[in-house]
């Protein structure tokens, strides 16, 4: 498949996981196919796609909450995947606090929810009721809780969801930074099609299969950019992807005429 | 106090503590209907121990844990919505139960008191099995009560960290058949779950966490255990039906004063 996959950090030591020709068919339906995609260690990648495009099946299918119907996944054996879920919903009914909710995390211990509560500034919250919080303090609570895994590999799904744009440059900065500290990979879901994190490294757009994939182009001059994001700080966090595809999906979201991308059909 | 009485509390409240922490995992999960089809099963358990001689505990038990793996099974083939299939199993089975149950002529078996518990005739025996098989579920709860609650907060985050999900749902099925085979004797097959859910149900306005809601659960059944037998012994009223009628006041009674106080 397409081959402008490689980045500067693509070599073999540095490996976390590697998708072999991943495809994925639910009720007969095809939802992915031939996925091909490498992440490394410190490296950011952004997964973007239309609704039901298959990108959420993918992470599952990492996550081992979904079995691949072909194809193969390659996990290094110091894997320890950190995972954000999308939303959080706790039953009302269950009164719990934040705290509580990230002592659950095995075999975690007092002080190491004290540090992360710290690191990620949201030590007020502690004692509060999970289902009290914003969309931006939720948001933070899950990354707490992914952090509280000792991961090398963060999976985020749609992590600013939810959040205004403020909240969003903020939170894709301490993505960002923590990134940097833990030197782990991160594979994100971003919610937007043409807004992701500037410190992505690769981004990768899916459409039941990889439609384009490459490094966000630092657009920071363009005049829509600026109209949205004038925002100090803002043009650091986040860049719009161009996309470059080389066929147009039908309704159906079938590949309309492809030339190279894809050799299925 | 008279000894009857006094066997009837103690039975009573020992159901009560046990069945108020896992009332508290039936309605944070939403197995009210499960924890019902469960229930209403247990008179064909009931009625499948007499026929073939077994101890009658032991027959719940293993009628219920075997229509809980079934349920599982159907649920994961998606053949029919959930509720219109616990809908259809509890009733199929409550049904087949009675109709077994009228071809047993050489036993004669009291039928109102499988449905309706019957607490006066508490004998010293049920009060062994109560306390045993209450210690069991409240030993295991306490044991697993981490993935337990991981799991019951979000299954998926849960599963991702590690904790083993299959097992821990099928521990907890275990947990609500072994307190249905015990609580049957108090309230009966078709008031069992009352017993898990009201008690629950009112200590969630009355805690700020899962440990305080399940204990608090406990503590209120134990009170609608003690009222609905006071009330029963004064006024000549079933007693199972009456300690339901106790727990459904109370919750009554603690939602009109926090309401109240939201204005």
């Amino acid at each position: 498949m397409n081959n402008n996959f490689t980045t500067p950090l693509a070599d073999e030591a540095s490996l976390l996981v590697r998708f072999d020709n991943i495809g994925i068919e639910f009720d007969g339906r095809v939802l992915l196919q031939n996925i091909d995609m490498q992440i490394h260690k410190g490296e950011i990648v952004t997964l973007i796609g239309p609704n039901g495009s298959g990108k959420s099946s993918l992470i599952r299918v990492l996550l081992g909450l979904q079995s691949a119907s072909q194809g193969k996944i390659y996990k290094d054996r110091h894997l320890r995947i950190g995972y954000m879920p999308q939303k959080l919903h706790i039953d009302p009914t269950l009164p719990l606090s934040v705290e509580h909710f990230l002592s659950l995390v095995r075999g975690v211990k007092k002080e190491e929810i004290q540090a992360v509560l710290t690191r990620l500034d949201i030590e007020a919250l502690a004692k509060k009721q999970v289902h009290v919080l914003s969309g931006g303090e939720t948001q933070r609570v899950l990354l707490a809780r992914a952090l509280l895994n000792k991961p090398n590999l963060l999976v985020l799904d749609e992590p600013v969801q939810a959040v205004d744009v403020n909240g969003q440059v903020e939170l894709y900065n301490l993505i960002a930074n923590i990134r940097d500290e833990l030197e782990c990979g991160i594979l994100m879901i971003s919610h937007d099609l043409h807004l992701v994190m500037a410190k992505t490294d690769t981004v990768v757009c899916i459409n039941q299969h990889i439609c384009c994939s490459g490094p966000p182009q630092h657009v920071t001059q363009h005049p829509e950019y600026q109209a949205l994001f004038g925002v100090p700080g803002a043009e650091a966090s986040l860049a719009i992807y161009a996309h470059h595809h080389d066929h147009t999906h039908n309704d159906n979201g079938q590949v309309h005429s492809k030339q190279e991308c894809s050799k299925t059909e | 106090m008279l000894e009857f009485l006094l066997r009837a509390l103690i039975g009573g409240i020992g159901v009560a503590a046990v069945a108020g922490p896992l009332g508290a995992f039936v309605v944070w999960r939403r197995m009210a209907y499960f924890g019902d089809t469960l229930a209403h099963s247990a008179l064909l358990g009931v009625a499948l121990g007499l026929l073939f001689a077994i101890n009658l505990n032991l027959a719940i038990i293993v009628l219920c844990v075997g229509l809980a793996l079934i349920l599982v099974a159907l649920q994961k083939k998606h053949i029919i919505a959930t509720d219109t299939l616990l809908g259809i199993l509890a009733h199929s089975a409550l049904s087949l139960g009675l109709v077994m149950v009228s071809f047993l002529d050489h036993v004669r078996i009291d039928l109102m008191a499988y449905l309706f518990g019957d607490l006066l005739a508490i004998s010293q025996i049920d009060l062994y099995w109560i306390y045993g098989g209450g210690a069991l579920v409240l030993i295991l709860l306490a044991t697993f009560w981490r993935p337990l609650l991981a799991m019951t907060v979000n299954e998926e985050l849960a599963k991702v960290e590690g904790y083993p999900i299959e097992a821990t749902r099928l521990l907890l099925m275990l947990l609500v058949a072994l307190v249905i085979a015990v609580a049957m004797k108090i309230v009966g097959v078709l008031l069992i779950t009352s017993l898990m859910i009201i008690p629950a149900a009112t200590a969630r306005k009355l805690s700020r966490s899962p440990v305080q809601m399940a204990s608090i659960a406990s503590i209120i059944g134990c009170f609608s255990v003690a009222g609905g037998l006071f009330v029963s012994y004064e006024l000549d009223t079933p007693a199972g039906p009456s300690v339901v009628v106790c727990a459904a006041l109370l919750f009554l009674a603690v939602y009109s004063i926090s309401i109240k106080k939201a204005f």
